[in-house]
C-alpha cells in the first residue's frame, strides 16, 4: 500500500497580506506553514488523545489490541487526564500574567517603581465595591490595598470559602451550582497545584471525576483572567471605543518599526510610552518616528488602550519580518513561536525576549523589570534603533493591505453606548432586541489561529454567517485580529455583512450616539486580548439577571472556531461550566474517549447547562450555532408561556 | 445455602429469581452481541454513578450524616431504593453504603446481564441525584414540570395504571422531531387512556403545543436528566402500595413491574451515555425501549431494544412489543374520550355552555324499560341545542336513558346512573359534577368549536353503557331535554323515582339480606386483599355497593364480585362468619384466617391501597381519628395519610388501624362493636363538611345529640393529641369515658 503523504498546500490562509507574503517566499525560509506540511501525517493517538506519557513506564496507547494502559487506566481516565492537564497548562498560564499584574501593583504601592500609576480610579471604586469591599472614605491607594488583598487571597487561599471575584461576577444559581457539584475553587494557585497532583500516574482514574476538576481548574482560571484584566483596567485605563488599522498595511518603511507581541500589557505599555517619547532618537537614525505595532493579545491590548495598530495573528506572526520593515519584535509570554528566530536570522529584525521565564536561544533578551519599567522599555527601543541602520532597502517588501477598525469596548463601553438608548437599564437594550427578534442572540468569538484549518477562514466565515443571522457578536483574542485584518471590525462591515435586525440595532445605539462617539459602531465588538474573556461573560451575567434567570438559559453561546492553545480549552472549558453552548472549529484531543466526548458534548449540558460543540466545517459551524442560540430563545419564550399559563410565581429554572 | 434461603420465602424468591431473568434468554445473538451498546451502557453508568458520588459526598459535607433526605408526601422513603433492596433512607449518612454497593455492580464485562445492572445503578443514582434536590426543603420545579409524584398522585392513579384501566405508561424522552410530531404522539396516547411521563424538551414541546398537562391530565412533565427516575419511583410505589410486594423483595418487584405495569420508553432524538445507561434500567424492570433514530442492527436488541424511526406507528409498535391490546371503542363524538381527560376542569371564561349547577333545572336518570317501550340507539334532544344558546349562557337538561336488558334489574338504575359521572367526565371539553338532580354539566368553547351538541351526550352514553355493562344492557335511548317546561315535567318523575329507590335502599340492612359480595378486583395488584361487601359497608374505595357488587356478578358470574352467604355465625357483635372466613382464607392465598365486618380492633378487614380514609386508633383519647387521601397534613396519631397508607395497604391485617369508603362513617354499622361513631374524635374539616346533615342526622339516630359532630375536633382545632386532647375534654367527648379501646 502507497504510504504517500496527503497533499498538503502550504499556502493555508485566506488573509490575502499574508499569502502574498507567503507566495513571495515560496517556502524558502521556513514558516510554520511550511512545517504544518511536514509535519503530516500527525500521531493519531496523541490526536484522539488516547497517549498517556505521565509516567516512564510509557508512552502507553490504547488500541484494540491493547485496550488499556499498563496501569489498567482506561481510555477514559488517559484522556481525562490529558484534557485537564491542559486545562491547568491555559490556568497557569493566564494566573502568571495576572499574578506578576498583582505584583507590580503591589511594588507600585510601596513605591519600588514609580514608573506605573491608578490610571483609572473610577474602576478601583468599582471592582472594589463589586468584591464587597466599603469605599466610602477610603483613599485610592488604601483601597487599592485591599483590592489587592482580596485578589491575593483569590489567588493563594487553600480555605474553603468561595473566592470573591466569582461570587461577584457570576449569577447565584452558577455559584450554588458550582457548590453543589463541589467545584468551588479554593484559589487560582491551590486549584492549579490540585490538578497536578491530580493527575500525577496512579491517583485520579474517574474520568467524572477528574472533569469536574478540570472545570474547577478552568473556574479558577476565569479568577485569574477576571482579576488580571480588572487590574489591567485600574492600572492602564478601562478602554473606551477607538479607530486604529489593521494588517501589513500599517509598517510604515520610514519609521522605525516595532513589534509588540505575546500577552500582557506591563511591558507593552511601557513600550508605546517610550517610544512616544523617543521621536527625536529615531530621526537622528534617519527614520520618521518610531511605529509600535501588535501581534497576537499584545496587540489587542496595545489597540484596545492605546489605539495601537494592529499588525496580524497569532498564525502569521513570523511573517512581518518577512517584509524585511520590522526592526524589532518585542515579546513577552505566550503564543510566542520559537519560529520567529529563524526567521529573524534570514533579516535585520532583533526578536527580543524580556522575562526571566520566557526566552528564545539565540534572541536578544533584556530582562524586564518593573523597578526598571521605563528604562528597560527604552533599552528595547535602542536596540530597534540599531537595527534600523542595518535595515537592507531592496528586501523590503510590504504587502500594501490595511483595514480601519474601531476596538475599546470594555464592558464599561459597551454599557455606557447602550445608556445612551436607555439610561436607567442600559442592559436592557440587548435583552430587549432579542426578545423582539431583532437579534437572534449573543456570541463571544474567542481564540486562536490553527493550521489544521485554513489560516482565518474559520474566523471570518463563522462572522460573516453569524453577522448574515443577526447575532450580535463580542470577540478577543486572536478572532478579532481576523475581524481586523479582514476589514469585518468596522462600520463598513455592518453595511455589508450584517443582517437587516443587527443592521437595524447597530444603527439605532449609532444614532443614539451621535457625537460622542468619533466614529459609527463596527460589525463585531472588540473586546479585548484573551485573558479579557471575562468582558464578555460579564455580559451574559447581566443579561441572565436582567431577565431573572441563570446563564443556562441566555441565547448566548461561544465560538472558537479556529482555537489552539491550552488558553483556548480552559477558557472553554469555562464558557460550558459557566453556562454557554461552546463552539469549537477544531476537534480537541478528546475522542478516543467516547464517555469524555459524550460528558462534555451532552451530559455538561445537563448538569451544568453549557456544552461543547466540535464542528470543522466553517458553514455548519455557523449552523450549529445558530441552532443552540435558537434552541435557547425557543425554551425561553416557552417558558414563559408556561410560567403565564400556569400562573407560576418564578419562570422554571430548568434549562 | 444458608437456613434463611430455605424458607418459603428464600425458594419462592430464587423461582421468581430464575423465571424473571428467563424473560432475556435469547434476546442477544450471541454470536454478535451489541457490544457497543453495553460498552454506552457502562460508560453511562460509571457517569451516573461518579455524579451522585460527587454530589452525594459534597452534600455530606455540607449538611452531615445526620441530615434528613427524603421526598415530599411519600411514605416510602426513596421508593427506587425502598422497592429494590429495602432500605428505609432517612438520613444523608445512609446512603454511602447503598451508592456503594452499587458503583460495585458497575462490571467491565461487556454483557446483556452487566449492562442491566449498570442499569440499576443508575437508576440508584438517579434517585439518590434527585432527593438530594430535595435538601433544602425545597420544591425544585414550578407548574407544569412536576419533579417527584407524591403518593396522593400515585393513589389517585397507581391502581388505574395496575388494573389496566390506564392501559399503560409511556415515558418519553428527549426531544421529538418536530413539536407537531410529539403533539400527534402524546394526543393519540392520551385518547388511548396512557399515563405519560416526559422528560427533557419533549416538556416544552408539549408546552408549546398548548397540550393538557399535569397531575389532572395523567401526564406528568417530570423536567429533565436525572428527573426520569420520577417515573420508575411512581411505577414502584404502585408494585408496593398495590401489589404488596415488601420492599427490598427486588426480584419479585421486577417481575411485578413486569406483569402489572406496563410502561415502555419512547426515546426520541440521539442518546447520550448516561440515556443509554437509564434505557438499561428500564430494561432491568421489564421495560423496552423504542428509539426514533436509525441504528444498526448490532446496536438494537429485539424486542427490547428497538429502532423505530416512523413516528406513524410507532405507539402501536411500543404497545406490541409491551403486550398492549385495547378494546377500542368507537364512539361517534367529535371530541377525544379517554380517562386522561377525567379531572379537567372547565373554567368559566373557557366555557361555552352550561347546565344545572343551581342555575338551571337539571338532572339524569336511568330507568328499566321493557321491551316494547325502548328503541335502542336513539337519541333526541327536546328544545334548543347548543347554537340555540349564546356563548357562556345556559340551559336547562334533563338526561333520560332507559335501558332494557335480559338481566337488567330495578336495583342497577342507579349503579348506571353513577357511572355517568366518569362516562361523560371521560371525554375532552366536558364536565360533570354531582348527580341525580344536583348534577352540574359545561361544555367548553374547544369542545364547541369541534362541533359537540348536547345530542353527543346521548352518543357517549348509548355506546358507553353499552361497552361497560354488556350483560345487562341490551338496549339504550337517550333523550335529552332542554326545553324548561319539558324538564320541569320530567323532573317531579325522576324524583318520584329517586324517592321510591332511596326508600328501598332504606330496608337494605345487613340483616335483610343472606349474601354478602367480595370484591377482588384489586387482586390483579394486590393478590392477598380481599374486600367483603355488605349492605351498610361499601368497599374501602368508595366505588364499590352492596348493588355494585351485585350487578358486577350479574353481568360477569365470573368476575371480581362473587356472592357470600352469610352462614355459621360466630360473633354477632364483631360480624364474624365462618362461611366469611372460609372465602376469605381461600381467596387471600390462605393468608388471611378470620376477619370480622364490625371491628377495626380485632382481626379488622384488609386493604388494598385504594381506601378513600384511614382509621386509627388514638389511645389518649380513647377513640379513634380518620384521615383522608385528600387530607395532605399531619395527624393526631404522628401520621400523614401517606405515611399511614404504607402501613395499612397490600393485604395486611393491623389492628388499630384500617382503610375505609367516605360512606361508611354513616353507616350504622360503623366500628360497632368498638363502640361506633361515639369513638369519633377527629377528622378533617372537608371530611366533617362532606358528610354534613347526614352526620348530624347518624349522631342524633345513635343518642349522641345533634351536636356531637361539633366535639369532634379536626386540624383546626389541633394536629397533635396534646393539642386535641383539652378540646375533647371541654366539649365533653363522650370516647373520654367509653370503656378502654385496649
Amino acid at each position: 500500500m502507497s504510504k504517500e503523504k496527503k497533499k498538503v498546500d502550504n499556502k493555508r490562509t485566506v488573509d490575502p497580506a499574508a499569502l502574498e507574503v507567503l507566495e513571495r517566499n515560496d517556502g524558502q525560509i521556513e514558516t510554520a506553514y511550511d512545517r504544518y506540511v511536514q509535519m503530516q501525517p500527525q500521531c493519531n493517538f496523541g490526536r484522539t488523545g488516547v497517549c498517556c506519557r505521565i509516567c516512564l513506564q510509557g508512552p502507553c496507547r490504547i488500541t484494540k489490541k491493547a485496550s488499556k494502559g499498563i496501569c489498567g487506566a482506561h481510555d477514559y481516565t488517559i484522556v481525562a487526564r490529558n484534557l485537564i492537564r491542559a486545562i491547568n497548562g491555559g490556568a497557569g498560564a493566564h494566573a502568571d500574567h495576572g499574578r506578576h499584574i498583582i505584583y507590580t501593583l503591589i511594588e507600585m504601592l510601596e513605591g519600588r517603581t514609580l514608573d506605573y500609576n491608578i490610571e483609572d480610579p473610577a474602576k478601583l471604586r468599582r471592582v472594589a465595591q463589586n468584591i464587597g469591599l466599603t469605599v466610602e472614605g477610603k483613599e485610592e491607594r488604601e483601597l487599592l490595598k485591599e483590592v489587592l488583598e482580596v485578589a491575593m487571597s483569590d489567588f493563594t487561599k487553600i480555605s474553603d470559602e468561595p473566592c470573591r471575584w466569582l461570587e461577584a461576577t457570576v449569577t447565584e444559581g452558577r455559584m450554588k451550582k458550582f457548590t453543589d457539584c463541589n467545584i468551588q475553587p479554593r484559589s487560582v494557585h491551590t486549584t492549579i497545584s490540585e490538578t497536578m497532583g491530580q493527575t500525577h500516574m496512579g491517583v485520579d482514574a474517574d474520568p467524572v471525576n477528574l472533569i469536574f476538576q478540570g472545570l474547577k481548574t478552568a473556574l479558577a482560571d476565569y479568577i485569574g483572567m477576571h482579576i488580571a484584566t480588572d487590574l489591567s483596567d485600574i492600572l492602564f485605563g478601562t478602554p473606551k471605543p477607538v479607530t486604529s488599522e489593521a494588517n501589513f498595511g500599517v509598517i510604515d518603511p520610514e519609521m522605525v518599526n516595532i513589534v509588540l507581541h505575546g500577552h500582557n500589557p506591563l511591558l507593552s505599555e511601557m513600550v508605546v510610552r517610550a517610544a512616544r517619547e523617543m521621536k527625536a532618537e529615531a530621526e537622528a537614525v534617519g527614520a520618521k518616528g518610531i511605529k509600535c505595532m501588535g501581534v497576537c493579545c499584545t496587540g489587542n491590548e496595545v489597540l484596545m488602550r492605546q489605539g495601537v495598530p494592529l499588525l496580524t495573528n497569532f498564525l502569521s506572526q513570523e511573517l512581518p519580518i518577512m517584509t524585511g520593515a520590522i526592526d524589532a519584535m518585542v515579546v513577552d509570554v505566550q503564543c510566542i513561536m520559537p519560529g520567529i528566530r529563524a526567521v529573524a536570522e534570514c533579516y535585520h529584525t532583533r526578536i527580543i525576549t524580556t522575562l526571566s521565564h520566557s526566552k528564545i536561544p539565540g534572541s536578544y533578551h533584556v530582562e524586564f523589570t518593573e523597578d526598571q519599567a521605563m528604562e528597560k522599555a527604552r533599552e528595547i527601543i535602542n536596540l530597534a534603533l540599531e537595527a534600523y541602520k542595518e535595515r537592507i532597502p531592496d528586501r523590503i517588501d510590504i504587502p500594501q493591505m490595511k483595514h480601519k477598525v474601531t476596538a475599546g469596548f470594555s464592558t464599561e463601553a459597551v454599557l455606557d453606548i447602550f445608556a445612551a438608548v436607555n439610561p436607567d437599564n442600559p442592559i436592557k437594550v440587548l435583552t430587549d432586541a432579542i426578545d423582539a427578534g431583532q437579534l437572534r442572540g449573543v456570541v463571544l468569538l474567542a481564540g486562536c489561529n490553527n493550521l489544521r484549518v485554513l489560516h482565518d477562514q474559520s474566523h471570518a466565515a463563522v462572522i460573516k454567517g453569524l453577522a448574515a443571522n443577526d447575532v450580535f457578536m463580542v470577540a478577543t483574542g486572536c478572532v478579532a485580529g481576523t475581524a481586523a485584518k479582514l476589514g469585518l471590525m468596522n462600520d463598513e462591515a455592518v453595511e455589508k455583512y450584517a443582517g437587516e435586525g443587527l443592521k437595524a440595532f447597530i444603527h439605532k445605539l449609532d444614532e443614539a450616539n451621535a457625537g460622542k462617539l468619533n466614529d459609527k459602531l463596527p460589525l463585531v465588538f472588540h473586546m479585548g486580548s484573551c485573558v479579557d474573556n471575562s468582558r464578555a461573560y460579564d455580559l451574559n451575567t447581566l443579561m441572565a439577571n436582567e431577565w431573572g434567570i441563570d446563564t443556562p438559559k441566555v441565547p448566548y453561546a461561544a465560538s472558537a472556531p479556529e482555537a489552539m492553545s491550552e488558553k483556548a480549552v480552559s477558557i472553554g472549558s469555562w464558557c460550558v461550566t459557566l453556562g454557554m453552548p461552546t463552539h469549537v472549529g477544531v476537534t480537541p484531543e478528546i475522542t478516543g474517549s467516547a464517555l469524555v466526548d459524550g460528558v462534555v458534548l451532552q451530559i455538561a449540558h445537563d448538569v451544568y447547562g453549557g456544552y461543547f460543540i466540535w464542528e470543522e466545517d466553517p458553514e455548519k459551524s455557523v449552523d450549529v450555532i445558530l441552532a443552540a442560540l435558537d434552541e435557547r430563545t425557543w425554551k425561553l419564550r416557552v417558558h414563559r408561556q408556561a410560567q403565564e399559563r400556569y400562573e407560576t410565581a418564578t419562570i422554571s429554572a430548568g434549562w | 445455602m444458608t437456613e434463611e434461603s430455605n424458607t418459603l420465602d428464600g425458594v419462592l424468591a430464587r423461582e421468581w429469581k430464575e423465571s424473571f431473568e428467563e424473560i432475556y434468554e435469547g434476546a442477544v445473538d450471541e454470536e454478535n452481541p451489541p457490544v457497543k451498546l453495553f460498552e454506552k451502557a457502562y460508560d453511562g453508568a460509571v457517569i451516573a454513578t461518579s455524579y451522585a458520588e460527587i454530589l452525594l459526598n459534597q452534600a455530606l459535607r455540607r449538611y452531615g450524616p445526620d441530615h434528613p433526605v427524603a421526598y415530599p408526601d411519600t411514605g416510602y422513603y426513596l421508593p427506587v431504593i425502598r422497592a429494590l433492596s429495602g432500605e428505609a433512607v432517612t438520613k444523608l449518612g445512609e446512603l454511602p453504603p447503598i451508592l456503594n454497593r452499587m458503583r460495585n455492580q458497575v462490571r467491565e464485562e461487556l454483557t446483556f446481564y452487566n449492562a442491566r445492572l449498570c442499569g440499576e445503578a443508575t437508576a440508584y443514582a438517579a434517585e439518590i441525584i434527585e432527593a438530594l434536590r430535595y435538601l433544602d426543603g425545597v420544591r425544585p420545579h414550578v407548574e407544569p414540570w412536576t419533579g417527584f409524584l407524591g403518593d396522593p398522585v400515585v393513589r389517585r392513579y397507581g391502581i388505574l395504571l395496575v388494573d389496566w384501566t390506564i392501559p399503560g405508561q409511556a415515558v418519553i424522552v428527549g426531544k421529538a422531531k418536530s413539536t407537531e410530531a410529539l403533539a400527534e404522539l402524546v394526543t393519540k396516547l392520551q385518547g388511548m387512556g396512557f399515563m405519560i411521563f416526559l422528560t427533557y424538551e419533549v416538556v416544552e414541546q408539549a408546552i408549546e403545543a398548548g397540550l393538557k398537562l399535569g397531575i389532572d391530565f395523567i401526564a406528568f412533565p417530570t423536567g429533565n436528566f436525572t428527573q426520569v427516575i420520577h417515573a420508575v419511583n411512581y411505577a414502584l410505589r404502585a408494585g408496593m402500595a398495590f401489589g404488596g410486594i415488601p420492599p427490598g423483595e427486588r426480584e419479585n418487584t421486577r417481575d411485578y413491574q413486569r406483569r402489572r405495569v406496563r410502561a415502555f420508553v419512547l426515546q426520541l432524538g440521539e442518546s447520550d451515555e448516561v440515556q443509554v445507561a437509564a434505557h438499561f434500567a428500564a430494561i432491568f424492570l421489564g421495560f423496552p425501549v423504542i428509539l426514533d433514530h436509525e441504528l444498526p442492527e448490532d446496536e438494537q436488541i429485539p424486542n427490547w431494544y428497538v429502532s423505530h424511526p416512523n413516528y406513524d406507528d410507532m405507539i402501536q409498535v411500543a404497545m406490541e412489543i409491551r403486550g398492549i391490546k385495547l378494546k377500542i371503542v368507537d364512539i361517534p363524538v367529535p371530541i377525544t374520550v379517554g380517562p386522561a381527560f377525567e379531572g379537567e376542569v372547565i373554567r368559566r371564561g373557557d366555557m361555552q355552555i352550561e347546565f344545572g349547577g343551581g342555575r338551571t333545572p337539571a338532572f339524569e336518570l336511568v330507568e328499566m324499560v321493557g321491551e316494547d317501550e325502548i328503541e335502542d340507539g336513539k337519541i333526541e334532544v327536546i328544545g334548543p341545542e347548543i347554537d340555540d344558546v349564546e356563548e357562556g349562557g345556559a340551559l336547562p337538561l334533563g338526561i333520560v336513558c332507559k335501558v332494557f336488558g335480559r338481566k337488567m334489574q330495578r336495583d342497577f338504575e342507579g349503579v348506571l346512573e353513577r357511572r355517568f359521572h366518569y362516562l361523560i367526565n371521560y371525554g375532552e371539553g366536558i364536565w360533570h359534577m354531582a348527580q341525580r338532580d344536583t348534577i352540574w354539566m359545561r361544555i367548553s368553547k374547544d369542545a364547541a368549536a369541534k362541533g359537540f351538541k348536547i345530542h353527543h351526550f346521548g352518543e357517549l352514553l348509548v355506546a358507553k353503557l353499552k361497552d361497560e355493562f354488556p350483560s345487562i344492557v341490551d338496549r339504550v335511548q337517550v333523550t335529552l331535554y332542554t326545553d324548561e317546561e319539558k324538564v320541569k315535567e320530567q323532573l317531579a318523575r325522576a324524583r318520584e323515582i329517586y324517592a321510591a329507590r332511596d326508600e328501598r335502599l332504606k330496608g337494605l340492612t345487613d340483616e335483610a339480606v343472606d349474601v354478602f359480595y367480595s370484591c377482588i378486583l384489586c387482586q390483579s395488584f394486590a393478590p392477598n386483599h380481599c374486600c367483603v361487601v355488605t349492605p351498610e359497608r361499601l368497599g374501602l374505595c368508595g366505588a364499590v355497593s352492596w348493588l355494585d357488587a351485585k350487578a358486577t356478578y350479574e353481568i360477569d358470574p365470573t368476575g371480581p364480585c362473587r356472592p357470600i352467604a352469610k352462614e355459621g355465625l360466630i360473633d354477632e357483635e364483631k360480624g364474624i362468619w365462618e362461611s366469611i372466613n372460609e372465602y376469605v382464607y381461600l381467596n387471600t392465598n390462605r393468608t388471611i384466617e378470620e376477619c370480622s365486618m364490625y371491628s377495626f380492633m380485632d382481626r379488622p378487614m384488609t386493604s388494598c391501597g385504594c381506601f378513600e380514609c384511614i382509621m386509627a386508633i388514638l389511645p389518649e383519647a380513647n377513640g379513634v381519628m380518620i384521615t383522608t387521601r385528600e387530607y395532605p397534613g399531619d395527624t393526631p396519631c404522628g401520621m400523614t395519610f401517606s405515611t399511614l397508607a404504607g402501613t395499612v395497604g397490600g393485604g395486611i391485617q393491623t389492628p388499630g388501624f384500617m382503610g375505609h369508603g367516605r360512606a361508611y362513617v354513616l353507616s350504622r354499622k360503623f366500628i360497632r362493636a368498638d363502640g361506633g361513631l361515639a369513638r369519633l374524635v377527629w377528622m378533617p374539616k372537608e371530611l366533617k363538611e362532606f358528610l354534613g346533615d347526614e352526620l348530624r342526622q347518624r349522631a342524633e339516630e345513635e343518642g349522641l345529640g345533634a351536636d356531637f359532630v361539633d366535639k369532634i375536633a379536626d386540624e383546626t382545632v389541633g394536629i397533635t393529641a396534646e393539642e386535641i386532647l383539652p378540646f375533647l375534654e371541654e366539649k365533653g367527648h363522650p370516647a373520654l369515658t367509653m370503656d378502654p379501646l385496649m
